[in-house]
């Protein structure tokens, strides 16, 4: 049997607006996914080495503050400096439309903005993501 | 409130009603099985006397002005002065967040409110590693005394009051406004404004948090024993239930807690050896007003009436000032849609209006393009727009509590009262709020309530216009963009300062605060003398994280 898909939901930098990670992290589990919580204020470091610890399959990043532009593509570069860029990034938040095509220039797989539904979530989990070997 | 011989008729003619209805219904039945308020209070279809006769009016609802105040704080109420109107503003550097404010208070708004950038809510400079991607984002970048001389350059301090939405820090930005003050020949027994300063709903809900809980309430104390000798017209704390609400709370939910934590820093003042009358005058609140309008009235209505009786009863306070709740109001940010932005406007218009029918002492309206950015001064306009005509045109300020003696507002009123007395009861019975937190009480709940709604949305059991019914597409709108050169500004000014002032000075400054920080002595002095030399905010948080050590999210979901 394959083995569940595992992801960590991390908040990264300062936004302390956590109830979107949470009902997602919480949506997830209840969707059969693994999932980790980073909590809150974490470095873009921090969140690469938690990743990379987990083993994670995915990390699904959530900002709230206006700093996804800075923070989202540095969470990648981390990665690939690290060989990990096989563990997919996704975000959502507060990202406006025209903040999107550079994000995912930058390897952001998509983008949840405000009004998704947790089974709109999920199934973009389910299509675009799978256990690594 | 009804007399037993007319309650009786009430009953009968309820009785030949019920048995009309039901035949209508078996029919044509209700569009829903139930209906309920946003935070799942069933709702019935029909109140009547029968409803109320619990409800005596002299002891329950009363004179405005008057214990148990739940008509209001006020005898005279809008009659005598409109509620204030106040903008929370910050965007970019000091000086962006100036212009907004002038242009503000040019277009008639009467108070001040700042939003400070995330780095300087957590306590780091502009300079920090932490604060990259993030400055002047959220809010307006405040580092040291220059950039708040910038910030309120042409207004003078004894002309308007501020609110400041602050907590880890709120002392040194409130030491940082009274130097301020100073610098324009004020004195700060003349300042007034409000800092948020309510730690314990950081932990519950906002989460900027930097200390743990018990030295968090420290200087919380610190700053009300201050303020009550030195600063007389200053709201020392501003005790919120607005992010709990946001972070997913129900109402019931944001009023209990909420008034829990005030609970706890009177008792924590108290300890310290104050006299509950000299400081629970200037204790303040902060409210959300949500979409659910008479649940939203009834709250406000329960929350007067409940803080009177926990000022005058448990704490025992003489003061009829000391029973008065006195509250801020946001509209709710979590009930705007990013999805047909304008009909935010239309939100925002009726949530405005319920923190007004409740009694509000100061309003802020969000703007329409909130969930996207900071608002733009065209959207900002119509928000500041919204809260005018509603006290010059809309005629709801003529009288005073005009919700009273609905038999349904009633009801809602006190079945909003026994729910949040419930949870404080819960609350005491774990050793008090501090307590709570520390084992994630409130967090759960507030965790529990978020997801539940969230599924209810998802399953369209709650509607929400334009996210989950009438869906339609919708052109973009034009959104507010920090300019890149605001960053670079902000740390050349901060440079700038730590070149020019004397460093030996502010090396003996913070070692003063770190003394006071182990002692136990008040820091308000040594953080106005600090600040004054351009101490800035990090290096005296840096001081704090090391006495005191740091808090971290226990990141549960």
């Amino acid at each position: 049997m394959e083995r569940k898909v595992r992801i960590l939901i991390a908040k990264p930098g300062l936004d302390g607006h956590d109830r979107g990670a949470k009902v997602i992290a919480r949506g997830f589990r209840d969707a059969g996914f693994e999932v980790i919580y980073t909590g809150l204020h974490q470095t873009p470091e921090q969140i690469v080495a938690a990743a990379i610890q987990e083993d994670v399959d995915a990390i699904g990043l959530s900002s709230l503050a206006g700093a996804h532009d800075y923070l989202f593509p540095k969470v990648i570069e981390l990665l690939k400096e690290k060989g990990a860029e096989d563990i997919t990034v996704f975000g959502g938040g507060i990202v406006p439309e025209e903040d999107i095509p550079a994000l995912t220039q930058a390897g952001v797989k998509g983008i949840f903005t405000p009004g998704t539904s947790i089974e709109e979530a999920v199934n973009w989990v389910r299509k675009n993501i799978k256990p690594r070997k | 409130m009804f007399q037993e011989d007319k309650l009786k008729k009430v009953k009968q003619e309820k009785k030949k009603w019920i048995e009309d209805l039901a035949k209508i219904l078996s029919e044509t039945p209700e569009r829903l099985p139930r209906f309920t308020t946003i935070s799942d209070l069933e709702i019935k279809g029909l109140y009547t006397p029968e409803d109320t006769k619990e409800i005596d009016y002299s002891r329950d609802i009363g004179f405005p002005g008057i214990y148990p105040f739940t008509r209001g704080v006020q005898p005279s109420m809008y009659r005598g002065r409109l509620w204030t109107m106040r903008m929370f503003s910050g965007l970019g550097g000091p000086e962006e967040t100036n212009k907004r404010f002038h242009y503000l208070l040019e277009h008639g708004e009467t108070g001040l409110s700042i939003a400070f950038h995330y780095p300087t809510l957590m306590g780091y400079d502009s300079d920090s590693p932490m604060s990259r991607g993030e400055i002047g984002k959220c809010g307006v970048a405040i580092d040291t005394l220059k950039d708040m001389e910038i910030l309120f350059e042409g207004i003078p301090l004894d002309k308007v009051t501020t609110s400041m939405t602050i907590n880890p820090p709120a002392s040194i930005l409130l030491a940082m406004y009274i130097v301020v003050a100073e610098k324009q020949g004020i004195s700060k027994k003349e300042i007034g404004g409000t800092i948020q300063n309510d730690m314990l709903k950081e932990f519950i809900a906002q989460k900027t948090f930097m200390l743990p809980p018990k030295p968090s309430l420290r200087i919380i104390v610190d700053t009300i024993e201050y303020c009550t000798r030195e600063v007389p017209r200053w709201n020392t704390i501003s005790i919120s239930g607005y992010h709990i609400r946001e972070a997913g709370a129900t109402a019931v939910q944001e009023l209990a807690f909420t008034l829990a934590d005030g609970i706890a820093y009177v008792e924590a003042a108290i300890e310290r050896g104050l006299n509950v009358d000299d400081f629970a005058p200037r204790l303040s609140f902060f409210f959300d007003s949500h979409i659910d309008f008479f649940e939203e009235i009834a709250k406000f209505r329960a929350a007067r009436r409940m803080w009177s009786k926990i000022m005058r009863e448990r704490f025992m306070a003489k003061n009829p000032r000391s029973w008065m709740l006195r509250f801020h109001t946001q509209t709710a940010g979590c009930s705007l849609t990013a999805q047909q932005p304008y009909n935010n406007v239309v939100r925002t218009a009726y949530e405005a209006l319920a923190a007004v029918l409740g009694g509000t002492q100061s309003l802020h309206t969000n703007s329409l393009d909130e969930t996207y950015a900071i608002p733009t001064e065209e959207a900002v306009t119509i928000a500041l727009r919204t809260q005018q005509i509603l006290a010059e045109e809309t005629g709801v300020a003529n009288t005073i509590d005009p919700m009273a003696g609905s038999y349904f507002v009633e009801a809602l009123t006190q079945q909003v009262e026994e729910q949040a007395w419930d949870y404080i009861r819960k609350i005491d019975e774990m050793g008090g709020m501090v307590a709570a937190i520390e084992r994630g009480f409130p967090q759960a709940e507030v965790a529990d309530s978020a997801y539940r709604y969230q599924k209810q949305i998802d399953s369209g059991e709650k509607v929400v216009v334009g996210v989950n019914k009438h869906v339609t597409d919708h052109p973009p709108i034009t959104i507010w963009r920090m300019k890149p050169e605001i960053e670079e500004r902000q740390l050349k000014r901060l440079r700038e300062v730590k070149q020019t002032r004397n460093d030996k000075k502010i090396k003996g400054l913070l070692q003063e605060i770190r003394k006071a920080s182990q002692n136990g002595e008040n820091l308000m002095p040594h953080l106005i003398n600090a600040v004054r030399e351009y101490a800035t905010i990090q290096e005296i948080c840096d001081v704090w994280r090391e006495v005191y050590g740091r808090y971290s999210d226990p990141g549960y979901f």
